[in-house]
């Protein structure tokens, strides 16, 4: 559906396209090139040329994480009332307009960034970079839109999670895990601070963000860096960037405050609720915060602990013990704060989660111990690489992937020398990263039970 | 070979320019057939394959057997168990999966040019020598399980189950594909082997390939792959007709939630219907064009009740059906029911407009060559073009039966097509004061 936020994505998913063996060393992933405009905007170009189409997305360096105290839910309100229209492009027009062209077109939100794009014909796209550009510096609300699309985003709110047991526990979790830390809050807001975001509120937020010096353009498909960068100049190079602006690109940080370390568990009964679920998140380093060595090693482990019905927890939990029925692993450290390692088992039937949770408990102390082979990290790492065959695929992914990393904080270095960084882990730096980060780390477990007596509950 | 260029005129009097996908036809030397899409722009080979009859033919007492089934082919093949199967595609990046819909077994397959003699191999034992193993099967037994388990309670799946029991009745599409605990513990390794034997033969064998393959070597691989199938396993396809009850109902199942979920259907048209052109596009206007369209205005930007409201249409290979769903505030759940079912009798009174039909037309049109952009998409697009009877010019001819639509014929189809008193509705979520009661036929909105 339209203009939807995106819960900070889970390792695996935001990982596995980034993601060839047959890759030359040095050979670039995507292969996309880099300016920057006088007033501060990156402009990134990742050719593609298989298809007549572009994806074209405009990249802010601001999220949920950026919600003032009190105001959270308003980076995404923000999102959805971008669409209100410009004195160019009025209510209504937007939309219209795109879809008019054939475009298909979207916004998200995330802890860290805010995106919109319009996938379309690259005859098309000058008139996508107009309407963009526009609402960059011209957005136009009035009370009645601001007060409608309130109602939608609390309707959002319901749809995907008051209405959706496992996502009210995933808010209880983040908010026990992270404390009064950004990412405790949930992008979509608290519920009762959302009906007190006001249209003052949301032209706050924009003139502070919205500028094109806090902006990522990015274009993915059949253009060139030549073909497009008079396109960037016409229409983006003109806007005037942030009042105050000091002429430098400055790096993304939040404030890595942590609470004392603690593991804390959560456990929610819920009427709607008819087969118990488990899961663990246990805070991690990031491409901002810590060591980037232990970045690339849990990336690996994630891997190596549950990225296929091959993985070694896998094995163990589902297929030798079957206290499982599913187990995955992801590791998410593209992020601008700490990163987030999670694992997740549905217990497999007549199982409690008390007993998978201890045989995951015991698998992992065993995996610490002498569990992490050389052979099981250069399998790993062989198959994160051979993922990486699919990257220019689609234009569409591609753009996602890049936007996401750059938002991030990573350097388009990085994202494209991403095989080499990936080549010099070794078993012993996965096994140290490990044992740091389920020994040092502060981590939540959640536990989603039936009520009692009810079908799959407990039997008292 | 048939080189295909598909020209997008659109009205805005914009042009774009033509996207070429070349589609040819090619033959193997052992008689096979499958549309080829060649491209050598990535180092990517996708197969999108099938077999006509899907879950609808499961028997009613091991009802998920055609899932269970599918999701056990990639567990274990000739030589190869579970373990080695399985590392064998993940050391590759290889994609091979199976699934079961109402209507035909299908699969796909993705790998990069330099493991495609491997991939072919993989599929090839897959799907003439699975092995059904103990512990691969009682695995994703399990896993089907859990996962009927834990949606019972979801009202999503709910109203779209009670919905196709009110539509189809005791229609196997009226069914849950995925079966219940009972029908899937019933299921055993004989019964697997036995599917795989009625099921896969060639006569209702559908193969599509795109990327880096020329046709000389895609017909050596489809031979490889398939040719020892047998030629017929006799197997009777055909569905008794799944008609759409003419009077809708009213379904309310109480539920404690913040939201309730509502959906709403009635008879559709088959995708083989002369209408259907016309009514993807008056399907667009009402509520197909997700934000252009006339029901998100009135529910959404007009008054903010929900989030997203949306219809589609469903054709299946015995009947069809047109589906409608919204996700409202529990407390103004009446008004977003009785604001769809007067769009839905405004349709079909007055039609789309001039300006709304080219509106959907436009849309449509030019954002066709986004269905385009992987692989993957290309290859499930032109099994989809075969499996439907398309023609291999379908990719050319499809603009021009859009531009074609005369806004006469579309306001009759609307006329002939939507009809609010055949609508069934299924409204999930708590009592509130002015409803009827669970389960009770509820008053018709207006």
């Amino acid at each position: 559906m339209h203009r939807f936020f995106r819960p900070v994505a889970i390792g695996l998913l935001s990982f596995a396209a980034f993601v060839s063996v047959a890759l030359p060393a040095h050979a670039a992933v995507y292969g996309a090139e880099s300016f920057t405009l006088a007033n501060g905007m990156q402009v990134v170009v990742v050719p593609n040329h298989r298809a007549p189409v572009v994806s074209l997305m405009i990249w802010y360096k601001n999220g949920a994480a950026d919600d003032q105290p009190g105001k959270s839910g308003i980076a995404h309100f923000l999102e959805h009332l971008m669409f209100k229209g410009t004195p160019r492009y009025s209510a209504g027009a937007i939309t219209d307009i795109v879809a008019r062209h054939g475009g298909e077109q979207n916004a998200f939100t995330s802890h860290d960034y805010t995106a919109y794009y319009e996938n379309v014909a690259v005859e098309h796209m000058p008139l996508m970079m107009d309407i963009e550009a526009d609402r960059m510096r011209n957005l136009a609300l009035d009370k009645k839109g601001v007060d409608t699309e309130r109602e939608v985003i609390i309707e959002e709110r319901r749809m995907r999670v008051d209405n959706v047991p496992a996502a009210i526990l995933q808010e209880r979790m983040a908010a026990a895990l992270w404390m009064t830390n950004h990412y405790g809050v949930p992008v979509i807001g608290w519920e009762a601070e959302m009906r007190g975001l006001t249209q003052r509120d949301a032209l706050d937020y924009y003139n502070k963000f919205y500028a094109p010096n806090n902006a990522i353009l990015l274009v993915s498909g059949d253009v060139t860096r030549d073909s497009f960068k008079p396109l960037a100049e016409k229409y983006f190079g003109v806007l005037a960037p942030a009042k105050g602006w000091n002429g430098k690109q400055t790096k993304r940080t939040r404030a890595p405050f942590l609470y004392h370390h603690s593991n804390v568990h959560v456990s929610m009964t819920h009427e709607q609720v008819t087969q118990p679920q488990w899961s663990r998140d246990t805070i991690a380093p990031s491409y901002n915060v810590g060591d980037l060595a232990d970045v690339h090693a849990l990336e690996v482990l994630s891997q190596l602990m549950g990225g296929g019905s091959t993985a070694k927890m896998y094995r163990k939990l589902v297929i030798e013990q079957q206290v499982a029925a599913t187990f995955s692993a992801g590791y998410d450290g593209e992020t601008v704060s700490y990163g987030t390692f999670s694992v997740s088992m549905t217990p497999a039937p007549g199982v409690t989660p008390e007993k998978a949770e201890a045989a995951y408990d015991a698998a992992l102390a065993d995996l610490l111990k002498d569990g992490i082979t050389d052979a099981d990290v250069t399998l790993a790492k062989q198959r994160l690489n051979a993922q990486l065959a699919y990257a220019k695929d689609s234009p569409i992914s591609a753009a996602q992937q890049v936007g996401s990393a750059l938002t991030a904080g990573l350097t388009l270095d990085q994202v494209e020398s991403w095989p080499e960084a990936l080549a010099k882990v070794t078993a012993e730096d996965v096994r140290k990263a490990a044992r740091k980060l389920f020994s040092e780390s502060s981590s939540v477990t959640g536990v989603l039970l039936p009520e009692a007596g009810a079908a799959g509950g407990p039997s008292q | 070979m048939i080189r295909i260029f598909a020209t997008l005129i659109l009205a805005c009097g914009l042009v774009s320019p033509a996207f070429a996908v070349t589609v040819k036809e090619v033959k193997s030397p052992r008689g096979l057939t499958a549309y080829l899409s060649e491209d050598h722009t990535s180092p990517v080979i996708a197969i999108s394959f099938g077999f006509k009859g899907g879950t609808a033919l499961d028997p009613e007492a091991k009802l998920g057997l055609s899932n269970l089934a599918a999701s056990t082919l990639d567990e274990g093949a000739g030589d190869l168990d579970s373990f080695a199967f399985q590392s064998a595609l993940e050391d590759r990046a290889i994609t091979l999966r199976y699934s079961a819909s109402d209507d035909a077994i299908s699969g796909t397959l993705v790998t990069t040019a330099p493991n495609a003699a491997k991939a072919f191999e993989l599929l090839h034992l897959s799907l003439t020598r699975p092995r059904f193993d103990a512990e691969p099967l009682e695995r994703m037994r399990r896993q089907i399980l859990v996962g009927i388990a834990s949606r019972t309670e979801n009202p999503n799946f709910v109203a779209r189950q009670k919905l196709y029991q009110t539509m189809f009745g005791a229609h196997p599409y009226a069914r849950d594909d995925d079966g219940t605990a009972a029908t899937v513990k019933a299921i055993s390794a004989d019964d697997l082997r036995a599917w795989v034997k009625s099921r896969f033969g060639r006569d209702r064998l559908i193969i599509a390939a795109s990327g880096d393959i020329t046709a000389a070597d895609l017909g050596k691989a489809m031979d490889m792959i398939f040719a020892e199938l047998p030629a017929t396993t006799g197997l009777n396809v055909m569905l008794a007709p799944a008609t759409v009850a003419a009077k809708g109902q009213t379904v309310r199942v109480e539920k404690n939630l913040p939201q309730s979920v509502i959906y709403l259907g009635q008879k559709g048209l088959k995708r083989t219907d002369p209408d259907w052109y016309a009514a993807t596009l008056v399907d667009y206007v009402l509520g197909g064009g997700s934000f252009s369209s006339r029901l998100m205005d009135e529910v959404r930007e007009k008054r903010g009740l929900a989030y997203g409201v949306s219809t589609a249409l469903a054709p299946y290979d015995a009947g069809a059906a047109m589906i409608c769903s919204v996700a409202t505030r529990a407390d103004q759940a009446e008004t977003s029911l009785a604001l769809i079912r007067s769009e839905w009798k405004k349709i079909r009174d007055e039609g789309p407009t001039e300006t709304e039909l080219q509106g959907a037309k436009d849309y449509m049109i030019g954002a066709w060559p986004m269905r385009f952009t992987s692989t993957r998409a290309i290859a499930d697009m032109l099994y989809a073009v075969q499996r439907d009877h398309l023609g291999i010019d379908y990719i050319d001819k499809r603009n021009s039966m859009l531009e074609a639509v005369t806004l006469d014929q579309a306001k009759r189809v609307a006329r002939t097509l939507y009809d609010p008193d055949g609508l069934s509705v299924v409204v999930v979520g708590p009592t509130v004061k002015g409803a009827a009661p669970a389960g009770k036929p509820a008053a018709q909105a207006p």
